[in-house]
């Protein structure tokens, strides 16, 4: 088999990769920095091949809630936005949410808060895992750290997002979507026929035959008891992707003193400050967590037993050392290290960080 | 005569439409919505597209429409039924699609996804009911709310030194080149709902032909949030909303062509 190996910018990926997922419809509006998704989709001019819709729209509230639509007629529908666009969406992935509607939504995060910087951050962890939007919901959330996970998060986040009738985001932040590396694209699919979607997705809207019952998408129940039924099944859905779904990746933890949690680009990073730490004969580790919700509570509590400590490594000022600690229950010391606005660090302050939080020598 | 021999099939001139399902609408006695909904009910049966329909519900008095007209639907956050009418749209291409929104839904909250899907020649319906005040919040201020009107946040009456003036939005939708026809009526009488079934029968041929975008404004009447019983209602109606809100064709691009 040839495989499609090219060279291009993480934003640049999901957008191919979206195409050859065989995606039904794209709805998005421009912001830095992931403009080149909307960018990329219009220059690719899909709708002439797989005949998958692509659409700015007037805000990223009504990109959202294109998505909603979409959704609801079973169709495999996304967006992309950076972080202010992302908090406009708030509303619409709530109501994906309570909706039980597949979608994938992607973040390229950019520092905030308010308009910030167009430069990268991860200051969105909380937004995206405990919440954003109103009311107790859940979304599956994938967090890559190269140009490769961009496009091979595009199928999984779908894949996903289908399986348990869930929204999905790929939080991706400004050094994923703009820095370019060489991507194995995956095969084109064919998107799903007007019959399989009927087959796979009864609930969507196919138009009323005589042999079911309207389908009706909403999220409003007025009925205090069957809201609560419905809150029920969806904790049990997200129970359920809590026991199967959580996603990480190691590396030289077996003989580590000290472990970094990080994700995304700054997962990377810590890469190199773990190797650099090694070659003087400092035994560091890295978690890196791979789905942020539902995150790696279990992993990272079994690996870091006996440690000496854990640094908790983010482009914000601590917001996933949150759910680090409540991991390991205070029995290993865990610290953070951030930076914030858009300032991107070097392995060299990773490795200060150990010398400062723990008096490790270098 | 006996009763029986009066009242069976072979005399049956009218009965409920086959598409409005027997649960009980809860809408208030004298309000236009039940109307309406019987209205689409029956085109979309005699037009034979049940099951080539999907209907966009607004927040709203109307937000329950999905449980009286029987076909697909899906309910829209407050103001965005047009958005989620556009991927219906576009990404089931046969579909007749249609939103169903109040005043405040499509011209207030909403004002953005409405003018953008209009201005794009979206293929869809838009149903627009505007009774000039919020029915299921408890009568408060609409965009479309007279000068003077009293409502439950105007109870002096609306002062357009501080609210502003009552927005037009189906004249301004009329001025887009995404739309091919826009019209005002009323279903009060039983002459204005015959019409006002045309106007939406020809709203929902051009959304199946492609045509652009078509907007059908109902002038209704809001009983319970006006104070006033459904005959007075009327006669306010006649009075009051005609005046700002005149029935007719604002844009019917046949014609013009």
């Amino acid at each position: 088999m040839n495989e499609d190996i090219r060279l291009m910018k993480g934003n640049e990926a999901i957008a191919h990769a979206a195409i050859r997922y065989g995606v039904d419809g794209y709805f998005g509006y421009p912001i830095t920095p992931q403009s080149e998704i909307l960018e990329t989709l219009e220059a690719l001019m899909p709708w002439e091949t797989t005949g998958m819709v692509v659409l700015q729209a007037e805000s990223e509230t009504a990109s959202i809630n294109m998505v909603y639509g979409g959704a609801a007629t079973g169709k495999a529908v996304m967006t992309s936005s950076s972080s202010p666009g992302v908090s406009l969406m708030q509303e619409g992935i709530s109501y994906l949410a309570a909706s039980e509607l597949p979608a994938l939504i992607v973040n390229v995060m950019r520092g905030g808060p308010g308009l910030g910087t167009i430069h990268p951050s991860q200051s969105d962890y909380f937004q995206t895992t405990k919440g954003g939007g109103h009311g107790d919901y859940r979304l599956i959330v994938l967090a890559p750290s190269s140009v490769q996970e961009m496009a091979d998060f595009v199928s999984l986040g779908f894949d996903l997002a289908f399986k348990y009738r869930n929204p999905a985001m790929i939080l991706a932040d400004g050094v994923i979507g703009q820095m370019m590396e060489k991507v194995v694209l995956p095969e084109q699919r064919p998107r799903r026929t007007a019959e399989e979607i009927r087959k796979q997705c009864p609930w969507a809207l196919t138009g009323k035959t005589p042999d079911r019952k309207r389908n009706v998408v909403t999220s409003l129940e007025l009925d205090s008891a069957i809201m609560e039924k419905n809150n029920e099944r969806f904790q049990r859905t997200y129970k359920e992707i809590e026991a199967n779904e959580v996603r990480y990746q190691e590396y030289q933890t077996e003989d580590a003193d000290y472990l970094i949690v990080a994700f995304g680009s700054m997962a990377r990073i810590c890469l190199k400050a773990v190797e650099e730490a090694r070659k003087v004969g400092v035994k560091i580790g890295l978690l890196r967590p791979i789905t942020l919700w539902p995150f790696p509570y279990e992993a990272i509590n079994n690996i870091a037993k006996g440690m000496k400590g854990i640094l908790v490594a983010e482009l914000n000022a601590g917001q996933m050392i949150e759910d680090v600690r409540l991991a390991v229950h205070d029995n290993v010391p865990v610290e953070h290290f951030g930076r914030m606005g858009g300032i991107v660090p070097n392995p060299t302050e990773i490795l200060m960080s150990f010398t400062n939080k723990f008096g490790v020598k270098f | 005569m006996e009763l029986n021999q009066i009242i069976n099939p072979a005399n049956k001139v009218y009965s409920r439409p086959a598409l409005l399902s027997e649960n009980t609408m809860h809408y208030c006695p004298g309000c236009s919505h039940g109307v309406v909904h019987k209205i689409i009910a029956e085109l979309i049966d005699e037009m034979g597209q049940q099951e080539n329909t999907i209907g966009v519900a607004p927040v709203g008095c109307a937000v329950f429409a999905y449980n009286y007209i029987d076909v697909d639907w899906v309910e829209a956050a407050h103001g965005r039924a047009p958005a989620l009418a556009t991927a219906v749209k576009r990404l089931n291409p046969e579909k007749l699609v249609f939103t169903y929104q109040g005043d405040g839904d499509i011209s207030a909250i909403g004002t953005a996804e409405t003018i953008h899907a209009a201005n794009r020649g979206e293929n869809i319906a838009i149903i627009f009911i505007n009774n000039g005040i919020y029915g299921m919040t408890g009568g408060q201020m609409a965009p479309t709310t007279l000068e003077g009107q009293k409502t439950a946040t105007t109870p002096y009456g609306r002062r357009v030194d501080l609210n502003g003036y009552p927005l037009a939005i189906s004249t301004l939708l009329a001025q887009l080149d995404g739309t091919c026809y826009v019209t005002r009526q009323a279903v009060h009488t039983a002459a204005a709902a015959r019409k006002a079934k045309s106007a939406i029968k020809k709203a929902f041929q051009n959304a199946l032909a492609g045509r652009g975008t078509s907007v059908v404004e109902i002038v209704g009447t809001c009983s319970s949030g006006w104070k006033l019983s459904p005959r007075a209602s009327n006669a306010w109606m006649e009075e009051n909303m005609f005046e700002k809100y005149p029935l007719g064709d604002l844009k019917n691009a046949d014609v013009e062509k």
